[in-house]
């Protein structure tokens, strides 16, 4: 799939400005959490449901494997879990299900701290669970984490 | 009114509203959020909230006048509403729609009616309040002072 020499570890090249994709139904929570990434610099792009975020990927239903040999266009994609259609955990399933995006880190967020959601989210592959609202030492936390996954 | 009593008002004003449970620890999140770079953060983010409110505020009436109530529908625009106000705060909105929340999942009507005028009246509460706080900010801004942190 990818090309010669190019294993490449998608979180390696960001430096210190880290490509977020932003999933929330919820406009409010939406406005929120890209404000919350600006402010630990990164660069954000945000999807209001599932399947946009998807298009937005590459992985749109019509749109066929164009991914061949190239590297994510993010480093990290944090979701809302409870959105209509597909919820953040379908979303997180076909992230993983990709040859080209399974090694981006996907971060669920949730206003339920319900245990068996968030094994369920973990045992799929997801970095991290993070409860809803989301405060500034939240994602900072998370920035630290991303980065100390890139070592 | 000087600006120092201004100064005076708009503190012990927000004070009340953490201390009635109108605002609580997350709206303070928001305020940190402000910088130079976004000086109408907090007022961008409120505006939204007031907008998207009252839409869902408007679907859960027409909802609940329907002759055979969806409550699947019903619970998705409390949840949204949960949501946006626990995103920026507004603690005696999200309590309420805990409890309405509840009546969707019983499927009660009663309940949810109750409950859908509680969340109006908090809802009312809690954007007079806010906009009269907003006021007092601007009356200090015009006075050429700054807003107490």
């Amino acid at each position: 799939m990818a090309g010669g020499g190019c294993s490449k570890d998608t979180a390696a090249d960001f430096g210190d400005q880290p490509h977020v994709l932003a999933v929330d139904d919820n406009l409010i929570d939406r406005k929120l959490v890209e404000k919350l990434l600006r402010n630990s610099s990164c660069k954000v792009t945000t999807a209001e449901n599932g399947l946009r975020a998807l298009e937005y990927l590459g992985l749109g239903n019509d749109q066929r494997s164009t991914l061949e040999g190239t590297v994510s266009k993010v480093n990290l994609i944090i979701t809302d879990y409870c959105m209509p259609g597909m919820t953040g955990y379908e979303l997180l399933k076909k992230i993983k299900e990709s040859s080209v995006l399974k090694e981006v880190p996907v971060v669920i967020m949730s206003s339920e701290n319900s245990p068996t959601r968030i094994s369920q989210c973990l045992e799929e592959g997801a970095q991290m669970f993070m409860l809803k609202p989301l405060k500034q030492s939240d994602v900072k936390q998370l920035k630290c984490h991303l980065m100390k996954c890139r070592s | 009114m000087d600006v120092v009593q201004l100064q005076r008002q708009l503190v012990d004003y927000r004070a009340s509203l953490y201390h009635e449970a109108f605002l609580d620890e997350q709206f303070t999140q928001l305020q940190e959020l402000q910088d130079e770079n976004n000086p109408d953060f907090v007022v961008e983010v409120v505006s939204l909230f007031f907008e998207d409110s009252e839409r869902l505020l408007n679907e859960l009436t027409k909802a609940l006048e329907q002759q055979s109530i969806d409550f699947k529908r019903l619970d998705a625009h409390v949840h949204q509403l949960k949501g946006s106000s626990s995103s920026i705060g507004a603690q005696r909105v999200q309590k309420v729609c805990i409890a309405f929340r509840n009546d969707c999942e019983e499927q009660n009507v009663e309940g949810c009616l109750k409950c859908l005028q509680q969340v109006k009246h908090e809802y009312s509460l809690v954007k007079t309040k806010l906009e009269t706080m907003f006021k007092l900010e601007q009356q200090i801004l015009a006075a050429g002072g700054s807003v107490p942190m």
